[in-house]
């Protein structure tokens, strides 16, 4: 686990279309999480798009995208941008790589992924996972996924996601090298798992129940949104009617004629400004579904915590009855049953030899029973720290990018308000010159 | 197309009556002259015809007389003044106000009460105050018709309500019906004709409108109008009045067209507005289960809220003062081309007898009788009446419009304003918070500047 030490490194993560002073600014303001000693002085940025097509693993042609990333070292104060190491990732990489550090690093909340398909779209928004916005908006999405790993304290160390970044052809190998398919496997099968926690840890369970309220609230403003958009859409393109009808009328007018005929041309602005200002908002959604895919990682890290808890108090219970059972086999009485006991009861008691031999093999498994408490404790303590820390730092992301998700969502609401006066003003100043 | 009859002198006051489009002016008959129309008094008791004042009553009859009466002042300006602006005689001012519900045993009603400022002799007192309902303004507005078959009527506002579907008694309803009631009779009052109609006198004046009596000998005379020029076809319509036809027409489509967008859009609004709300609640019950993100969120949750209402407000008052507005004018180019058909067949009439007339002269010299002479007056009334009040009319339009769509025009700025000011008193608020933060936490945005 990381461990926090202070240190004036510097990792400048940014964009291309940043200027020198923004980036100057950039390396004076920007301290990183301590610890991100691997992108020290490292820019990375997902460039752009392409398609591509070829052989899938059934044989079978098939187009698909492919995302350009783009490494460079981060600007020196003076110095000239060096040309950036590049290569190409697509999608189910993103995928394989994320689904390891979910493997890997189980007490982390690992950032997520952009989705997979489009989902709570309004009807005018395209469903196509080739459509040119929504691979833009996915570009945006897997730069700020390798962004935020880049930026954690623990994840960014991660030798795979340094390869990932920098090997193009060896990774697939590196990756399946370190064998945590196995993991991945089983882990998969313990989230599904139902069992039961007899003392389960208070913050933990109000966290979970905080990221199911959250992930909640968040798909229903997701839906009601859409629908909203497509409501407005509506609103905005039928005004485009009156844009033909001013036009016609004013063929049958003098005077009023000229007036008409402008206001009408102000109306069709109108009607066709509602798809910019949709297509904007998509940004908006994007940053609510970010937070909507955090909450699984949320939820996977309790269910984790869970687990370890859980066998933690197995092995506890396990230990407890061995010993309950070494009692009894000395003092001969028989409070807990067990098929040795009934034997020998039944088919008589044994010799002081087996009896011997018996009680030393209980010593044994207590013994081992005992090692097995020690390190689920030891693994459970570790695992708690490790994640509250990680959990206090996702919870203050959280309240910083979605508070700051509100203010560009409420600075669109005051442009399209802007918009809507400016079209309305130059409508109305031609209506009073008819 | 408006008709492009010179302005403020559309009827036949100045023109001699032959220059003015003659429909059989191919004709060899040189018809007399025609009347004198710039004397008044005697001329007009015979033509008492085409408005059907009594000749007992001193007040002028047609808009020529009214014309020389008032001197006209020559201020026609070609910047699309109302060409009657200053013949008016602002001279009489009604008002419909104050909604009264009354309640009988065997029906219920709304009265409003109509109150009249005015100087005219016409009238015994200077002001009047009456209460009337929606019945006593459609008699008014009949007796115009019949009364003044030459002029345009504005028209009511829609008599007949769904029982289940609109509730008459609401105050919406009320608001919106006495706000055209008011509309209908301030547009009668300036009229240069019309104003002096005795059927308005008695609607403004009398404490009981006997609608049944009284003033029958008036409605006579006008149904002469009326039924005398039936059985004439005509032939030929003469331009101007083809291009009003066709202008009606296609400006009749035009609203129809702009009604249905209107409401089209109010019920998009409705649905919108729907779905908005409770987009807003959502935030506010995210707010419940956050610490630091609590107030933003509540914050979101009152802007979006603040928006609904300034929708509610614009939707409601397109509701209320543009849609009836439209229908009205639907109303009135209904009843314009009407006069329009009467006009017709008064030229009809008068075609017909003429041609009559002047076959039996061939046959064995009969003159052209004199009410021959007597139908060509009525309908060169007809159509200077008709034409001055088309340009008042266009006039008028063109001022309600402006109004109107301006009106609509501001709503929606009114509205955007609400909502922009909103928001950006919540950026405010949130981006205080903001400064306070001092963490080494790095926010996505943070990362990516």
């Amino acid at each position: 686990m990381a461990d926090s030490v202070s240190s004036e490194e510097v990792a400048v993560i940014s964009n291309t279309d940043i200027t020198s002073t923004e980036s100057e600014n950039n390396i004076i303001n920007t301290m990183v999480e301590r610890g991100t000693a691997l992108l020290r002085k490292l820019e990375i940025n997902v460039a752009e798009a392409e398609k591509r097509t070829g052989k899938n693993t059934v044989n079978m042609q098939e187009t698909y995208t492919v995302y350009l990333i783009e490494i460079r070292p981060a600007e020196t104060e003076g110095g000239t941008p060096a040309a950036p190491d590049t290569l190409w990732r697509r999608y189910s990489e993103f995928e394989l790589l994320r689904t390891y550090l979910l493997v890997t690093y189980p007490y982390i909340i690992i950032p997520p992924l952009p989705e997979k398909r489009a989902e709570f779209v309004w009807h005018k928004l395209s469903a196509d996972n080739l459509d040119p916005d929504f691979v833009e908006r996915r570009r945006v999405g897997l730069e700020n996924f390798l962004l935020r790993v880049a930026s954690h304290p623990v994840l960014s160390n991660d030798k795979i996601f340094f390869l990932f970044l920098t090997e193009e052809k060896g990774w697939r190998d590196a990756v399946l090298e370190t064998g945590f398919q196995d993991k991945a496997d089983s882990r998969l099968k313990s989230l599904s798992a139902m069992f039961r926690v007899k003392n389960p840890d208070k913050r933990f369970t109000a966290l979970k129940q905080y990221s199911d309220e959250l992930n909640s609230v968040i798909s229903q403003l997701l839906r009601i949104r859409a629908r909203v958009a497509d409501r407005l859409y509506g609103v905005y393109k039928v005004h485009g009617n009156y844009g033909r009808v001013f036009s016609e009328w004013s063929a049958i007018e003098k005077e009023m004629g000229d007036g008409l005929q402008s206001a009408g041309h102000h109306m069709d602005t109108y009607a066709a400004s509602i798809d910019d200002i949709l297509e904007e908002e998509e940004h908006f959604a994007d940053q609510l579904k970010e937070y909507l895919f955090y909450t699984d990682a949320v939820r996977s890290v309790c269910r984790k915590h869970e687990l370890i808890q859980y066998e933690l108090e197995m092995a506890a219970q396990d230990l407890a009855q061995k010993k309950q059972q070494k009692e009894e086999l000395a003092t001969g009485t028989m409070r807990i049953f067990s098929l040795k006991g009934m034997t020998s009861k039944l088919f008589g008691q044994e010799s002081p030899e087996q009896k011997e031999s018996r009680l030393a093999a209980l010593e044994q498994s207590i013994q081992e029973g005992e090692e097995t408490v020690k390190e689920k404790n030891t693994e459970c303590q570790e695992f708690v720290r490790a994640a509250w820390d990680d959990i206090e730092h996702f919870k203050e992301q959280k309240d910083k990018d979605l508070r700051e998700a509100l203010i560009s969502y409420a600075i669109m609401q005051i442009s399209m308000c802007k918009k809507g006066i400016q079209v309305w003003s130059n409508a109305k100043e031609c209506f009073s010159k008819m | 197309m408006s008709v492009s009859a010179p302005r403020g002198l559309a009827s036949s006051g100045q023109k001699p009556i032959t220059e003015i489009l003659h429909p059989l002016s191919a004709a060899e008959e040189p018809l007399s002259p025609g009347p004198d129309v710039t004397v008044s008094g005697g001329r007009d008791k015979e033509v008492g015809l085409t408005n059907g004042t009594p000749v007992e009553t001193p007040s002028p009859a047609s808009a020529s007389v009214l014309f020389n009466r008032l001197q006209l002042d020559d201020d026609l300006d070609s910047d699309g003044r109302d060409p009657y602006a200053d013949t008016e005689t602002h001279d009489l001012f009604v008002t419909v106000d104050d909604p009264k519900k009354h309640v009988s045993t065997m029906e219920t009603y709304i009265t409003y009460r109509v109150s009249t400022k005015t100087t005219r002799i016409e009238f015994d007192l200077p002001e009047y105050s009456v209460r009337r309902r929606y019945q006593d303004f459609d008699w008014l507005r009949t007796k115009l018709e019949d009364s003044q078959p030459t002029h345009l009527i504005p028209p009511l506002p829609e008599k007949f309500v769904m029982k289940g579907v609109v509730d008459r008694f609401s105050e919406e309803f009320v608001e919106t019906r006495m706000k055209a009631l008011d509309k209908f009779l301030k547009r009668v009052a300036d009229h240069p004709v019309l104003s002096f109609n005795p059927h308005l006198n008695a609607f403004l004046s009398a404490k009981d409108l006997n609608k049944r009596q009284g003033l029958a000998l008036l409605s006579k005379v006008g149904e002469s109008v009326k039924n005398v020029a039936g059985g004439y076809k005509l032939r030929v319509r003469p331009p101007e009045f083809c291009a009003m036809g066709e202008y009606l027409d296609t400006f009749n489509q035009k609203l129809g067209t702009i009604d249905r967008i209107a409401q089209r859009i109010l019920k998009e609004q409705s649905e919108y507005l729907t779905e908005l709300r409770e987009y807003g609640t959502v935030y506010a019950s995210w707010a419940g289960s956050e610490e630091e993100l609590q107030r933003p969120l509540e914050g979101v949750a009152g802007c979006v809220t603040t928006c609904c209402g300034a929708l509610e407000d614009m939707s409601e008052n397109m509701g209320q003062d543009f849609l009836p507005v439209l229908r009205e004018y639907i109303l009135y180019i209904e009843s314009m081309k009407n006069v329009l058909r009467k006009r017709d067949q008064s030229q009809a009439e008068y075609e017909g007898r003429l041609e009559a007339a002047v076959l039996r002269k061939q046959e064995d010299r009969t003159p052209i009788p004199a009410e021959v002479e007597k139908c060509q007056d009525k309908m060169e009334c007809f159509n200077a009446d008709l034409k001055a009040d088309w340009e008042r009319w266009q006039s008028n339009k063109r001022q309600d419009f402006k109004q109107l769509l301006t009106g609509m025009a501001d709503k929606n700025v009114t509205h955007y304003e609400k909502c922009q000011a909103a928001w950006e008193s919540l950026i405010t608020l949130l981006q205080d918070k903001q400064t306070e933060d001092k963490t080494s936490c790095k926010s996505l945005w943070e990362m990516r500047q």
